[in-house]
């Protein structure tokens, strides 16, 4: 996947967790919970909605590589290049 | 009835869920909506656990819906559905009425802190800080500190406000001045912030809403089904021995109580030297008592608040609170608006207990001492409700003992363990491989909200077992 697929799912799934968020205007560097109301829930949902759509194992210890859009991206782009 | 009996189950599954409290519930159902092949049993002729009702003469008596944090809402829509977060209403009557302070309040940040500032008078600087130091707090943080610590720091020697601000939470998840500060403020911080809420249509509803989103998602659910036994050879879980059957399956998800899994369904020999070392400190909290009262159809009551946290006791004191003829007690009362369409009045007390106290009784004093709680509830009652007596036509105790009978758990546990055994839950799976805990343990996930939530957490990581 590229960098912009990546991005339009982590939005997708995002979307799917905070109904009421405002997607579309992130901020990429920030972090994601300064502007969306999500909890440390919605993050785990992140990572089992990530493990069902495309076997990705995301281990706890790397959870806050998920704070911000672009650490995300960056993250997910070595292990979803071949998806 | 959806129910099967487990004679028509499969013979193999991806994963078995055993125990429907909310904690299973949750797992089971989010495991199926992740595509796993789950199969739910409970001992029980009904599913929900703790979260349970029964039925008596018209009356229609709900066990553990006093009141959950406005948390619930999102949860339940997330992991449940939108009809089931759409029942979700909230109680605007909170009662507070002992010898150091009557009070009525709405149970929310901004109510609190103005009670706490015009009425305790408190200054702001001090409230603030408070509320913004437990909303603060997490798992991570310093664990040596103890909530007694925390008031002093904040509050000292304010007992009254102490008492505010700590009995809800005794009431809530059996905690005391003695636990972690950190388990006070991350329950104080979801509960005593935005409101308390409840179910519209009752327990019995919102089972049933549960029981259908599970049937969509596949779940093969058994009731009146008991597992005897989880098979595990070298260190893996195969499956569950469940009345006389034995049904295969790679993961086991525990609903039953940390130690009953532990002790009774997995055998300490399938654990090393040293995680029963790490289970040796673990205590399980206090059950409960409680009355419960039917008001004669036809007959109604005035509202006077939907939780009342009553007690005649000069202060806080959490030993006063377990003994059998504590003197503190809440009421929650149930209007016809619980159940819309049930035009009916209904009050339950609940009191914090010792199973000790009350397993011990030959059976003639424990019939005496229940009738005595009865008398005392009522008594209590009549300050609020002066009329009760003639206005009830159904009185029933619940003990200690009725708990332990219906959930099997460990000295009848009300909210499974403390603190340390969230770290024995968590951590089954490095001893056997396929085997996860689901349910009250280490107070922050205890309660409605909090096993919902922790039956979440347990989906993903058996999820990410069952992937591996
Ligand atoms: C009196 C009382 C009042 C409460 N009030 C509130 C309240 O107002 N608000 C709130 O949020 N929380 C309240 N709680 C707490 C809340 O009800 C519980 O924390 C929560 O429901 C527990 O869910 P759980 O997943 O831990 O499972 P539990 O409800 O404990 O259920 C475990 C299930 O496993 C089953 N089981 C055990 N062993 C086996 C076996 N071997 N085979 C098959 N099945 C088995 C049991 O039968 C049971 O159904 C209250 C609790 C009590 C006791």
């Amino acid at each position: 996947m590229t960098r912009d697929e990546i991005k339009d799912v982590i939005l997708e799934i995002i979307q799917d967790i905070d109904e009421d968020g405002e997607v579309e205007n992130l901020n990429a560097d920030e972090p994601l919970r300064d502007q969306l109301d999500l909890d440390s829930m919605d993050f785990l949902d992140i990572v089992m909605e990530l493990r069902k759509r495309y076997q990705l194992q995301i281990p706890e210890g790397d959870y806050p590589e998920l704070a911000s859009l672009a650490s995300c991206v960056n993250y997910l782009e070595p292990r979803l290049k071949d998806v | 009835m959806p129910y099967k009996s487990i004679a028509k189950a499969a013979a193999k599954y991806d994963v078995v869920v055993i125990g429907s409290g909310l904690g299973g519930l949750t797992t089971a159902n989010r495991l199926a909506n992740a595509g796993h092949r789950v199969l739910l049993v409970e001992h029980h002729h009904r599913l929900g656990g703790l979260a349970t009702w029964f039925k008596r003469k018209g009356h229609i008596f709900d066990i553990s819906l006093h009141g959950f944090p406005h948390g619930m809402i999102k949860t339940c829509r997330k992991y449940w559905n939108r009809a089931i977060m759409d029942s979700i209403v909230q109680l605007n009557n909170i009662v507070f009425d002992n010898p150091q302070f009557t009070i009525r309040t709405t149970f929310d940040k901004e109510d609190f802190t103005s009670i706490l500032t015009n009425r305790f008078k408190v200054d702001r600087a001090s409230v603030d800080d408070f509320f913004n130091t437990v909303a603060g707090m997490n798992f991570y943080d310093d664990r040596t500190m103890t909530t007694r610590e925390l008031f002093e720091q904040f509050f000292p020697g304010r007992g009254d406000v102490h008492r505010l601000l700590m009995e809800p939470i005794s009431y809530a998840n059996g905690s005391n001045f003695n636990d972690p500060a950190i388990t006070y403020g991350i329950v104080f911080s979801n509960f005593m912030n935005k409101g308390v809420f409840t179910f519209s249509g009752g327990t019995d509803k919102l089972i049933e809403m549960m029981v259908e989103e599970l049937e969509k998602n596949g779940v093969t659910i058994c009731t009146n089904s008991r597992a005897e036994r989880i098979v595990i050879d070298r260190g893996r879980v195969r499956g569950v021995e469940i009345d006389g059957r034995f049904i295969e399956a790679a993961c086991v998800v525990s609903n039953a109580g940390i130690l009953n899994t532990i002790d009774d369904l997995a055998g300490r020999a399938s654990f090393s030297a040293e995680f029963l070392e790490k289970i040796k400190p673990v205590q399980v909290n206090n059950s409960s008592c409680q009355v419960y009262m039917g008001i004669r159809e036809g007959e109604r009551l005035d509202d006077v608040g939907d939780l009342l946290f009553t007690s005649t006791a000069p202060a806080y004191d959490v030993d006063e609170m377990l003994d059998m003829e504590t003197r503190s007690r809440t009421f929650s009362l149930y209007y016809p608006k619980t159940r819309p369409g049930h035009d009916r009045y209904t009050v339950v007390a609940s009191m914090n207990a010792r199973y000790d106290d009350w397993a011990a009784l030959p059976e003639e004093r424990y019939r005496e001492e229940k009738e005595k709680m009865i008398e005392r509830s009522l008594v209590d009652l009549e300050r609020y409700i002066p009329d009760i007596r003639q206005k009830c036509d159904w009185l029933e105790a619940a003990t200690p003992r009725t708990f332990q009978r219906y959930t099997l758990h460990t000295k009848g546990t009300s909210f499974g363990t403390k603190f340390e055994g969230l770290e024995v839950s968590r951590t089954l799976f490095n001893d056997v491989k396929g085997l996860f805990h689901v349910g009250s343990v280490g107070i922050i996930m205890s309660g409605w909200l909090g096993a919902i939530n922790y039956g979440v957490i347990v989906a993903n990581d058996a999820d990410a077992y069952l992937r591996s």
